[in-house]
C-alpha cells in the first residue's frame, strides 16, 4: 500500500474509532503497555495492542494491517477493563477487523473467513447453525483440517449434539428488511 | 450472609443458537433447575442470533440490529431477559448500553427495527441466569433444595471471560465470586482457582488452534493442580473447548488435562438430586460417572 494512501486511510480510520462510544479516549493512551501485558494471545501476535495504538497515532496503519495481530484478539475484554485511560480496546480491535473486511485487506485468512461464514449463516437462517458454519469455514480454509474434526463430530453426533439441517426463524423476511435498512447507514 | 428469597419469578429467556444442538444440555439443565426453583423462564418467541463475537468484525450496526430484535421481543413480554450464554449476555447488554448512550445509533437501530415492523424503547434489563440465581433467588432458597451430600465434590468454578467483562458491575472483572458462592451453597468444596475469568480462546480453538489450545490447556492444567475433581462452566463455548480437546490441549501445555467438565446448572441439578436425564448428563464428552458413583444413561 502506498504511504500516502495509508496515511489517508489511517486518518479516516481514526475518525471511525473516535466515533465509537468512548473511542475518543484513544487520544489519552499513555503507552503503559497494560493492554499488551493483559492480552492472552499477545504472545502469538507480531506486536500487541500497545504497539497498535502507537502505530495508529503515527499514521502507520499499513504496519498494523500487515501484521499478524488483529484477528488473534479473542474479545476477552481484559485490556478494556484494565486500561487506565479507559480506552475500549476490544472495540478498536473490532473496528480494525471491520476495516480489513471492508477494504479486502485481511492478511489473516482464518479469522476473516470465520467471521464471514458466520455472518452469511446468520443472514440466511436468522440463527447460527454450527455444522453449516464449520463446513463453510473448512471448505474455504483447509478442507483437510475438516478431516481432523471427524472424530469429534462423531462423538457429538452419537450424543445427538449435531444439527444437520439448519432451521430458519419464522420472521426471516422481517429481519432481512431490518438488515437492509441499517445497511443504508454507512460502513459500521 | 443469608439472602432473603423475595424474587421476581418470571423472566424472558433467550437460549441462544448453541443451546439448540451442540450445547443443548445447558438449555435442558437450565430449564430443569429453573423449574425446581419455581422460576418461570419464558422463551422469546422466534428469537434470532444475537450476532455473538463473530458478526461484529463484519458489520457492527447489523450485529446490533440482530441483538436489538431480540431486545424488542423481550420488551413485549416484560423487562427482565435471562440468558445463560456469556457471548449472548455481553452482546445483548452491549447493544442495550450503546443504544442508551448514543442517540444516533439508537435512531438508526430503531428505524431498522421499524422497517421490519418492530420497535425497542430501551427498557429491557439483560441478565445472566447465574447472577439471577445468586442475587434474586438467593442462598436460603437454593440451600433448601439440596438433596445430595456434595462434600466430596471439589469444583473449579470457571466463569470465562465475558461474564464479568466488560460489564463488571455485578462481579469482580478478574476474580469473579458469583459461581463460587453458588457452589458453596450447594455444599460442594470450591478450590481456589485464579483462572476463573481467563479466556478459553473461544473461536480461536478453530481459527488459531495453536493459540486456543494453550489457553484452554492452562485452565484445565491449573484446575487439576489445584486439586479440582471437576470444572464447572457458565458458557457454551467454554464448555465445548474445555471438554472436547483434552488430549490435544494436554499435549500443547505438557500436562495431563483429563478432568470432567460440566455446566454449573448440571452441578446444581446433581446437588438437587435430579435424575441425570433431566440434566442431559449423557451429552457430556467427559464422564461424570466416577464423580456420581452411578451410570449415566440417556
Amino acid at each position: 500500500m502506498p504511504t500516502a494512501l495509508a496515511k489517508e486511510l489511517c486518518d479516516e480510520f481514526l475518525d471511525d474509532v473516535y466515533a465509537l462510544p468512548h473511542g475518543e479516549k484513544l487520544k489519552q493512551c499513555l503507552q503503559c503497555g497494560t493492554c499488551s501485558a493483559s492480552c492472552p494471545s499477545s504472545a502469538a501476535m507480531e506486536f500487541g495492542p500497545r504497539e497498535i495504538i502507537a502505530s495508529l497515532r503515527a499514521g502507520m496503519l499499513d504496519r498494523v494491517l500487515n501484521a499478524q495481530t488483529v484477528w488473534l484478539c479473542v474479545s476477552c475484554y481484559s485490556c478494556t477493563v484494565r486500561c487506565p485511560a479507559g480506552i475500549p480496546l476490544t472495540d478498536v480491535m473490532y473496528e480494525l477487523k471491520r476495516l480489513e473486511v471492508d477494504k479486502g485487506l485481511a492478511k489473516d485468512a482464518t479469522g476473516e473467513t470465520m467471521a464471514h461464514a458466520f455472518a452469511e449463516t446468520v443472514d440466511r437462517y436468522g440463527r447460527n447453525a454450527e455444522t453449516t458454519l464449520l463446513r463453510k469455514y473448512f471448505l474455504r480454509t483447509n478442507p483437510l483440517h475438516a478431516l481432523a474434526q471427524i472424530p469429534l463430530a462423531i462423538r457429538l453426533f452419537v450424543r445427538g449434539r449435531l444439527e444437520i439441517f439448519p432451521r430458519k426463524i419464522k420472521g426471516l423476511d422481517s429481519l432481512h428488511k431490518m438488515l437492509a435498512a441499517i445497511e443504508e447507514n454507512g460502513r459500521r | 450472609m443469608i439472602t432473603t428469597a423475595s424474587h421476581a419469578c418470571r423472566y424472558g429467556y433467550y437460549p441462544g443458537c448453541s443451546l439448540m444442538a451442540t450445547n443443548r444440555a445447558y438449555d435442558i439443565s437450565t430449564r430443569s433447575v429453573a423449574r425446581e426453583l419455581e422460576i418461570e423462564l419464558v422463551e422469546l418467541d422466534d428469537w434470532n442470533c444475537c450476532g455473538a463475537t463473530a458478526y461484529l468484525p463484519v458489520r457492527e450496526k447489523r450485529a446490533f440490529v440482530l441483538s436489538a430484535r431480540n431486545l424488542a421481543l423481550a420488551e413485549q413480554n416484560g423487562r427482565e431477559l435471562a440468558t445463560v450464554c456469556n457471548a449472548c449476555y455481553v452482546v445483548l447488554r452491549k447493544t442495550n448500553k450503546y443504544m442508551a448512550e448514543d442517540a444516533h445509533l439508537r435512531d438508526d437501530i430503531r428505524q431498522a427495527l421499524q422497517a421490519g415492523g418492530m420497535d425497542y424503547s430501551g427498557s429491557v434489563r439483560v441478565r445472566h441466569f447465574l447472577e439471577i440465581l445468586v442475587n434474586d433467588v438467593g442462598e436460603a432458597s437454593i440451600r433448601s433444595r439440596v438433596q445430595r451430600n456434595m462434600s466430596g465434590w471439589k469444583v473449579a468454578c470457571y466463569c470465562g471471560c465475558q461474564l464479568s467483562r466488560p460489564f463488571d458491575d455485578l462481579d469482580h472483572p478478574e476474580y469473579p465470586r458469583l459461581m463460587e458462592r453458588l457452589v458453596e451453597w450447594l455444599g460442594a468444596a470450591v478450590v481456589p482457582f485464579p483462572l476463573a475469568a481467563k479466556c478459553c480462546g473461544g473461536m480461536a480453538m478453530t481459527t488459531h488452534p495453536e493459540t486456543g489450545q494453550v489457553l484452554t490447556g492452562k485452565i484445565l492444567k491449573v484446575a487439576g493442580q489445584r486439586g479440582a475433581g471437576c470444572v464447572a462452566t457458565a458458557c457454551p463455548l467454554c464448555q465445548i473447548n474445555l471438554e472436547a480437546y483434552q488430549d490435544k490441549v494436554g499435549r500443547a501445555v505438557g500436562a495431563r488435562c483429563a478432568i470432567p467438565v460440566l455446566y454449573f446448572t448440571q452441578l446444581m441439578g446433581i446437588a438437587f438430586g435430579m435424575p441425570p436425564v433431566e440434566l442431559a448428563l449423557s451429552d457430556n464428552l467427559t464422564s461424570l460417572e466416577p464423580l456420581l458413583g452411578e451410570k449415566v444413561t440417556s
